[in-house]
């Protein structure tokens, strides 16, 4: 924890709120709990990729839509998507339930393992969120 | 960042803080837009009760032998034979028939009319009528010295009734009637009105009685189901009740016939300001309209979306739209020509590059089970 909003360790983050999970098989992402207090209530996960396309870092690869407000998914990392979290079709409240789990979005192949130090670490991320959440 | 102005508060602003809520600019105040949730908030007010402070809304005063007269002549209703003790949606038009702002009139006395207008058009408002009042009657915005607060949904009158023998009395109170009462000890003015779809009541107080009146009565439903409510959830709400909103779905840019309003205007009084644009516009009939719609697609439907006809030209535009926590669908509001603007007809929401399908659908999109209420007894401050 860090703060008032969770942040895990072991995981990288944007500015933007995303979460980037190196997993065995490639890098996981989804958005963090802060991202999830600012929605609020989420109501549709539109995932504009498919297995096999190519994602650019710092490029949307989808939105999420609040019972409010709608807003860009942005890829923390270059490479091809090798998965897609279907679930979230039907069920996208799991990111409110779950956003460092199964509310996981896409798993990524890097194409530029460089990008990775591009990224912010969980205490980075932390300060971070001290100075937007005032 | 520094050069936005400064946002204004309204007296309930440290209650706010105290709960919790976020606070987010609204029409230049730093309001409420939820505590627990919006949907949760809005379940509230749909099944117990929800309290929300809507204190940013202009109060205008016209005091006088003729401030009923000069208010009849700002309005397309009929506010002059309004009887003491009733209150009147209606809505204020420039000469070019399109709308200034949507206002309830309340007619405290024979001489005092009181007009209620939206946080985001006061200053237009309230010059508009000062300067009509000019030689006429006294004419007095008393925004900053008034809060109100509405108390909404299915059991806001039980809960009204705790706050003390008169303000139980009010329970009496009809659709759209209004009198002074004693609540939790305090000197306010309750209506039966609101802007949610349900049943309820707003309360006008001195803006230094509002942190107890609020307090007292989040303090009398608890247990009841009632809830603290943002304007995350009042819109929302109002959307499922197709109540427009001054800003997305109306503005001065729309005529009050295309936006559904014809029931407000009254072409056959004698005059008032925008008369004869609209009586021109009824006779050679509107070209578009504002409807309801339901998505049938899998997108939600945003404030300025683009409405394509089937074979994908722009056609209108979204007004209103989000997801309806009571019905389960994804709605929206939106104006489209005459011609395709029948309940049935289909047609794509052009959601960022994505061509969604929506379909026409009868509005209200909610309408709560009460045979005894009137059918235009649900608009209340905008």
């Amino acid at each position: 924890m860090s703060g008032k909003f969770d942040v895990k360790e072991g995981f990288l983050y944007t500015k933007d709120h995303e979460w980037a999970a190196p997993k065995a098989d490639g890098i996981e992402v989804g958005i963090t709990a802060y991202a999830v207090d600012q929605l609020g209530d989420i109501t549709l996960v539109n995932l504009d990729v498919k297995v096999g396309d190519s994602v650019q870092a710092g490029k949307s690869f989808g939105t999420i839509e609040s019972v409010k407000t709608l807003s860009d998914l942005f890829s923390p990392v270059s490479g091809k998507i090798t998965k897609i979290n279907a679930e979230l079709e039907s069920h996208p409240e799991l990111v409110n339930e779950d956003c460092y789990g199964k509310g996981w979005m896409v798993l990524i192949d890097a194409s530029n393992p460089a990008e990775k130090d591009e990224l912010l670490s969980p205490s980075a991320y932390g300060e971070l969120l001290k100075i937007v959440d005032h | 960042m520094s050069t936005e102005p400064e946002l204004r508060r309204t007296p309930l602003y440290d209650e706010h803080k105290k709960l919790g809520a976020r606070l987010v600019p609204f029409a230049g105040w730093e309001m409420p837009v939820q505590y627990r949730g919006i949907v949760e908030e809005h379940r509230a007010v749909r099944t117990a009760a929800g309290l929300f402070d809507v204190s940013h809304m202009g109060e205008i005063e016209l005091r006088g032998e003729h401030a009923a007269a000069v208010v009849d002549y700002l309005v397309t209703g009929e506010a002059a034979p309004l009887a003491d003790g009733r209150a009147l949606y209606t809505c204020a038009c420039n000469e070019e028939g399109t709308i200034l702002d949507d206002l309830i009139v309340y007619r405290v006395a024979r001489d005092v009319v009181l007009i209620v207008c939206n946080a985001g058009n006061r200053d237009k408002i309230s010059a508009h009528f000062r300067k009509a009042a000019e030689h006429h009657c006294e004419f007095e915005d008393r925004s900053d010295q008034m809060a109100l607060l509405a108390l909404q949904g299915p059991r806001a009158l039980e809960i009204l009734g705790l706050a003390g023998k008169d303000a139980a009395a009010c329970a009496a109170l009809k659709s759209f009637q209004f009198r002074e009462a004693v609540v939790a000890n305090v000197h306010a003015t309750v209506a039966r009105t609101g802007y949610t779809g349900e049943d309820g009541v707003e309360i006008f107080c001195s803006a230094t009685d509002a942190p107890h009146l609020w307090r007292t009565i989040l303090e009398l439903g608890n247990g009841r189901g009632l809830e603290p409510t943002g304007l995350g959830a009042r819109d929302t709400l109002r959307l499922e009740a197709r109540l427009a909103l001054y800003g997305n779905d109306i503005d001065e840019t729309t005529n009050p016939l295309e936006a559904g309003l014809g029931w407000i205007v009254k072409l056959n009084k004698p005059m008032f300001i925008g008369k004869d644009a609209i009586h021109a516009i009824a006779s050679r009939g509107i070209t578009r309209k504002l409807v309801g719609f339901e998505m049938t697609g899998r997108g939600i439907a945003r404030h300025g979306y683009p409405l394509l006809d089937p074979r994908g030209n722009q056609v209108g535009v979204c007004t209103s739209g989000g997801p309806s926590p009571t019905l389960g669908k994804n709605i929206g509001l939106g104006y489209l020509p005459v011609a395709l603007a029948e309940v049935g007809m289909r047609f794509l929401v052009d959601c960022r590059g994505k061509s969604i399908d929506a379909v026409v659908v009868k509005t209200p999109f909610y309408k709560r089970n009460d045979p005894k209420k009137s059918p235009a007894g649900d608009r209340g401050a905008a």
